[in-house]
């Protein structure tokens, strides 16, 4: 069951006005999409005898990590990311005061 | 004029090697063609402006004998793969003047290779969706019905390619993105093993997922690109080459070919169902051998997806805070700024997705959607490495049904989400799969494509090519 107070609880975490008129369909499709998707619950767990293998085979899965070395120029990149920001303030994203 | 519903990468190579043709004189064919159809169509979201200007310079590289495979052949390019310096906005409100500040991999591999990019294609809104209906900017229609969807998210990239609007394209696929709207389409599509092709400079929607792939009208198309776009990139940490560069695979003519018939039952389509039962036959006539397979958990992939799916697209959406980058609403404060640009510049089902996956990645619900999802997608790897050890391919119809009407399904978007079915398991086992046209079936008087969709183990799209070129042979 999800009510409208989830789905103004979920569009408040997720940073996201959702007008009221929005709310009640959605909260609709999001319990027939939730509906559809419970039956995972009925897969198998990982079977008992299973449960002492690792998951996945040794070395499958790592960090790709590299060297802290090389840095870029400073400042190589920043006018054109910074140029792409709704606002800035020299090389600087412009937000409100939060204090 | 350049007769183009004929030519292949192939051909239209050796022409420009030639000097049948130009490049430049290759690429206004495509314009012109677009001039005429795209209005109907709505393929693209942009068509550059220096198209002939990059043409020239292909015919420069081809005049100096320079040439790859590629050099002069018109692409077109999902709206979410980066183009430095043009505007890539996946189909969104959010991105609508987004300048790209870098070329993604695929996209500077395909420069490398002299391709010319003949525009940006319409899709759903951050490839959310499978039938472009959810782009910001209208549906994609489908060059053979114009009253149907074209498929998606890819349905720009797959239409272009199908009106000869284009001669190859890129699109990406997270759950069947390319592979879905080609069946509709009838065009060749192919997602890459994950890792094989490069995500960086894509806009990414489930990480974990996404894969860049090539749309051809033929599979030795697919294949051409694809041979440009593989391998290992400094700048996605999950992509890597092929096991097999340097041999390891043994070649052979005849496959062992499964057929998961446990999976398909029920809600497949019976002309669907017909025409890829005939087409079996057909391979079974040039000596492959087809056996039944069962892979135990396939059945919840779809819903295995539907967790884990809006889980990573929750987290990716994040970044679109209005501060960085793409657009923004002006509200009282901080926190008023995040809501009012994510609430207005972010479509219906771009919401939907954030809500579910915020949902599913919550304190309480965690364990039970997530967690359970991640092992359930373990469990299915398990089903197809353990399959893969008596089969070579494992196969399915590419969607359960034909193209379908444009507002069919607009309204219930878990009936939307099915059209995924036999799609997504590929995405979370990480496999390679093509589709290829396999036929058409007549409704209301219109031939419609379907597709035919083989999955192989991974960096093992040799077999694809090879069964997908059997396919052509015998269509």
């Amino acid at each position: 069951m999800i009510t409208i107070e989830d789905i103004q609880k979920l569009a408040e975490l997720s940073r996201m006005k959702i007008a009221p008129e929005e709310q009640e369909s959605l909260r609709a499709q999001i319990e027939s999409i939730l509906g559809y998707v419970d039956q995972i619950k009925k897969a198998a767990q990982i079977s008992e005898s299973d449960a002492g293998e690792p998951k996945v085979p040794a070395g499958a899965l790592r960090n790709v990590m590299r060297d802290d070395v090389n840095p870029h120029m400073p400042s190589e990149f920043t006018e054109k990311i910074i140029s792409s920001a709704p606002a800035r303030e020299g090389d600087y994203l412009k937000v409100k005061k939060i204090m | 004029m350049i007769d183009v519903s004929k030519l292949t990468i192939e051909s239209a190579h050796d022409h420009l090697m030639k000097g049948d043709f130009t490049a430049v004189e290759l690429a206004q064919t495509y314009l012109d063609i677009i001039a005429k159809k795209d209005k109907d169509v709505n393929a693209y979201r942009e068509v550059f402006t220096d198209v002939i200007d990059q043409a020239k310079k292909a015919d420069e590289i081809i005049k100096f004998g320079k040439a790859t495979i590629l050099t002069g052949i018109p692409f077109a390019m999902k709206d979410n793969i980066l183009i430095e310096d043009r505007i890539a906005g996946a189909s969104s409100k959010m991105l609508e003047n987004y300048k790209a500040s870098y070329d993604a991999t695929v996209t500077k591999k395909l420069k490398d290779a002299g391709a010319v990019f003949i525009g940006h294609t319409n899709m759903d809104e951050f490839a959310m969706g499978g039938s472009t209906e959810n782009s910001a900017y209208g549906p994609t229609r489908n060059p053979f019905d114009i009253e149907r969807v074209s498929g998606g998210s890819s349905g720009g990239s797959v239409a272009a390619v199908a009106m000869d609007g284009a001669l190859a394209a890129m699109g990406t696929d997270t759950g069947g993105s390319v592979r879905q709207p080609s069946s509709f389409c009838g065009t060749v599509g192919l997602k890459p093993t994950y890792g094989a092709a490069s995500r960086y400079g894509l806009i990414a929607m489930g990480s974990s997922l996404d894969q860049p792939g090539p749309i051809g009208k033929t599979v030795a198309d697919t294949e051409i690109i694809f041979d440009v776009i593989k391998g290992k990139d400094r700048y996605d940490s999950t992509s890597m080459d092929s096991p097999f560069i340097s041999g390891g695979i043994t070649k052979k003519d005849k496959l062992t070919i499964g057929v998961p018939r446990h999976f398909m039952e029920s809600g497949i389509d019976a002309d669907v169902l017909a025409n890829f039962d005939e087409t079996l036959k057909k391979l079974e006539k040039q000596g492959h051998k087809i056996v039944d397979v069962t892979l135990p958990n396939i059945e919840y992939s779809l819903a295995v997806y539907y967790v884990l799916m809006p889980a990573e697209v929750s987290s990716n959406m994040a970044r679109f805070d209005g501060v960085k980058y793409g657009a923004h609403a002006d509200g009282k404060n901080l926190l008023e700024d995040y809501l009012l640009t994510r609430g207005q510049f972010l479509g219906k089902e771009v919401r939907r997705r954030i809500i579910l996956g915020t949902y599913v990645l919550s304190t309480g619900y965690y364990d039970a959607y997530y967690g359970k999802a991640c092992v359930t997608r373990d469990l299915l790897k398990k089903d197809f490495t353990e399959a893969f050890k008596n089969i070579d391919v494992i196969v399915t119809p590419t969607s359960p049904t034909p193209a379908f009407k444009v507002g069919e399904k607009a309204s219930d978007p878990l009936s939307m989400y099915l059209a995924d079915i036999f799609t997504v398991t590929a995405n979370l086992t990480g496999v390679p799969a093509i589709s290829v046209p396999c036929g058409t079936v007549v409704r209301e008087e219109k031939n419609l494509p379907l597709g035919f969709q083989i999955m192989a183990p991974h960096f093992r799209e040799d077999l694809l090519f090879q069964l997908g070129k059997d396919i052509e042979s015998v269509r």
